[in-house]
């Protein structure tokens, strides 16, 4: 047992990935971008975007009858004010409507270019004209529904966890390779007899083992605060996310197969990163984009994942249902490293 | 059964009787460790090495000298199997790069010019990982202990002075019990004292008679620690052989050195030159220099020659010949110029 404990423990990759393992946790910045950033990221967002219950509104009258009338409404806050005073609370939207007394009738003045004030414009007509003693056609009942999963925080947290998956993977390797190099230690390790496909190999498992962490905890945290749902199945979630993983660090890797120094490999990352936080549907669904330039934002290794998550976290896909961007996935798992190994730069 | 002399070293620093040890017996084999030759490489129109020819034996320190840029590293990274040499032969331990590059590299240790290791790794934790590429050597325990770290050894990397990273490089480079070891400029931008730590490491590994082929732009170092030396210029090996030879082959064993108040024209150099013992002259930055063979019998003639030119001296000093002569005869420019 000990003598295969320590055949284990001199083994080179087990050497190289438990240093790329501890060179990661003795980075602070590191541990924040990759573990705390994402969770900030979803509890803003979903404060920002939470369900609220209908918002009363608040809306103003010139008249006290007016006032009664409209205050008649739950959906309404009703105050009198004079017209004056009406129009600046107005312009500074303290109330979203202010409904005028005239000979002829009444003159709501309001935005309609806000969704709230239009809501006020139709809530504050339906009381003045039941105040004047109109009567619905139609006897009408409300059923209300706030159901899980169909809400802007559980569209938002796959794209943000492929958005996670690829800047780590992105980030860590990119640096680290180009790092090396810069520092001689590259050469240093290519003047040794360390087999050179462990040295990329080591970086990949410590890449599994951190995202293992990074998705548990991101995803944990999803479900605890937001009881996010989980449509698919799990074992073919964790799949998705170690096929994208490993999709975008051989693209980190390409990136940081030639790269000098730093400023350039930063360039190079930023440059292959940037179209993917526009176009692949982090925030919001990449089908918005004009139908000409859908081809080149599917094929983007980000948006196939993200397509793969949101499928399998909120419609239940299986992967059978989701070949299309699997496919994709290791057709960027495959070419990169390909060509990443062929022009890999070793010193 | 290799030869291990550094753990040997090691276990004698222990004070283990020596019947414990195995018998471990150094191959008769004279051969050489390292042959180069007709060695060439071009970096686009610079030709970094032009024609190298050069044995290193077994068991030698070997110094290769010369300013920067004279082509000394890339010719000891083409030893190394780093860089590919566009022309030429390179025989390391009898092997061929082309033909057994694994197993070169598990037999040579390596220390490069300005490798920096990992900051935020430890001491031990670095040995333990380029230990992990060899199928045998030192434990890391034993590199630690070469290497003088034992107080680093749970230190991370980027806390070390810049002597004991250097330590820990050749830590690095011996962690894999070597046959023939390559340092490239070991001591470059150490303080004197640091230098001197790692000279005095260098000599246990000769004591232990292990290979060893050094570069370096310091004259005083290759004296102290090369049995051989070959001095390089524009990619060429200018001149070869031990300290001794070399500085013999100035013509002088001691330099004397002069300053005249005034014009220094007024030295009628031939009067100097035709003094029995004094075997060349020239002039450096205000000072004459002689090379002559025996400071008593020359420095009284030389005195009254100067006198008899009605010269005021400003200074007068003489000093042994170093390679730093040697480099200035062969080729007209000081070392430091560079």
């Amino acid at each position: 047992m000990s003598s295969l404990q320590a055949r284990f423990q001199t083994s080179s990759l087990f050497q190289l990935t438990l240093a790329r393992f501890r060179l990661f946790l003795r980075e602070p910045e590191a541990i924040f971008w990759t573990f705390l950033f994402p969770i900030l990221l979803a509890l803003g967002l979903g404060i920002a975007f939470r369900n609220r219950p209908a918002d009363v509104l608040p809306v103003a009258a010139t008249t006290p009858q007016l006032t009664q009338a409209l205050a008649a409404d739950k959906g309404l806050n009703a105050k009198t004010v004079d017209a004056a005073e009406g129009a600046h609370e107005l312009a500074i939207g303290t109330i979203q409507l202010l409904a005028v007394q005239t000979s002829q009738g009444v003159t709501y003045r309001y935005d309609d270019t806000n969704p709230d004030a239009r809501a006020a414009r139709l809530l504050a007509d339906r009381a003045v004209q039941a105040a004047a003693g109109r009567h619905d056609a139609i006897a009408a009942q409300n059923d209300l529904v706030h159901e899980t999963g169909s809400r802007y925080i559980d569209f938002v947290i796959p794209g943000l966890l492929g958005m996670n998956l690829m800047g780590s993977a992105i980030w860590s390797l990119g640096f680290s390779i180009v790092e090396a190099r810069q520092k001689k230690l590259l050469k240093r390790m290519v003047a040794s007899p360390m087999p050179r496909w462990q040295y990329l190999a080591a970086f990949l498992l410590s890449r599994l083992l951190l995202l293992a962490i990074e998705v548990v905890v991101f995803l944990g945290f999803a479900r605890l605060a937001f009881e996010v749902p989980f449509r698919g199945s799990l074992w073919q979630l964790a799949a998705l996310c170690v096929l994208t993983s490993l999709a975008l660090s051989s693209l980190g890797l390409l990136i940081a197969s030639r790269a000098k120094t730093m400023e350039a490999a930063s360039g190079l990352m930023n440059l292959a990163m940037m179209p993917m936080w526009v176009l692949s549907g982090i925030f919001f669904s990449a089908s918005r984009f004009p139908a000409v330039i859908q081809p080149f934002v599917r094929a983007l290794p980000l948006t196939a994942a993200i397509d793969a998550l949101r499928g399998n976290m909120l419609q239940g896909m299986s992967l059978a249902e989701l070949t299309a961007p699997v496919a994709i996935l290791l057709a960027w798992l495959v070419i990169p490293f390909a060509i990443a190994l062929k022009i890999f730069r070793w010193r | 059964m290799r030869v291990n002399p550094v753990r040997e070293w090691v276990r004698e620093q222990r004070c283990l009787s020596s019947t414990t040890l195995q018998p471990e017996q150094k191959p008769a084999a004279p051969g050489a460790s390292l042959a180069l030759s007709g060695l060439r490489k071009a970096f686009g129109d610079l030709i970094a090495v032009d024609g190298v020819n050069l044995e290193v034996l077994k068991g030698e320190c070997f110094g290769l000298l010369g300013p920067n840029g004279a082509g000394k590293t890339t010719t000891i990274e083409i030893c190394e199997g780093l860089t590919p040499p566009d022309a030429g032969a390179v025989k390391l331990l009898g092997l061929d790069w082309r033909k057994n590059a694994n197993e070169l590299r598990q037999r040579i240790g390596i220390q490069l010019q300005e490798t920096q290791f990992p900051d935020k790794l430890t001491v031990e934790e670095t040995l333990r990982l380029f230990r992990s590429f060899y199928r045998q050597g030192l434990s890391s325990e034993e590199a630690i202990r070469v290497a003088q770290l034992e107080e680093k050894r749970k230190s991370r990397v980027g806390t070390l002075s810049g002597g004991q990273k250097q330590r820990l490089a050749m830590a690095c480079a011996l962690v894999g019990d070597p046959e023939l070891l390559f340092l490239d400029e070991p001591t470059t931008g150490l303080d004197p004292q640091a230098r001197r730590h790692l000279w005095d490491l260098v000599d246990e590994l000769k004591r232990a008679g292990r290979t060893i082929i050094l570069t370096t732009h310091y004259m005083d170092e290759a004296e102290r620690l090369c049995d051989r030396v070959a001095i390089m210029d524009h990619g060429k090996i200018i001149a070869l052989g031990t300290v001794r030879e070399l500085i013999s082959s100035v013509g002088g064993e001691h330099i004397v050195e002069f300053a005249v108040r005034g014009d220094a024209i007024a030295v009628d150099v031939s009067r100097l030159t035709a003094i029995d013992g004094v075997r060349s002259h020239r002039v450096d930055a205000g000072f004459h220099q002689l090379a002559v063979t025996d400071l008593h019998t020359t420095v009284p003639p030389i005195f009254a020659e100067l006198a008899a030119m009605n010269l005021e001296l400003s200074e007068f000093r003489t000093h042994s010949a170093t390679l730093e002569d040697v480099f200035v005869a062969l080729t007209g420019r000081n070392l430091r110029d560079e």
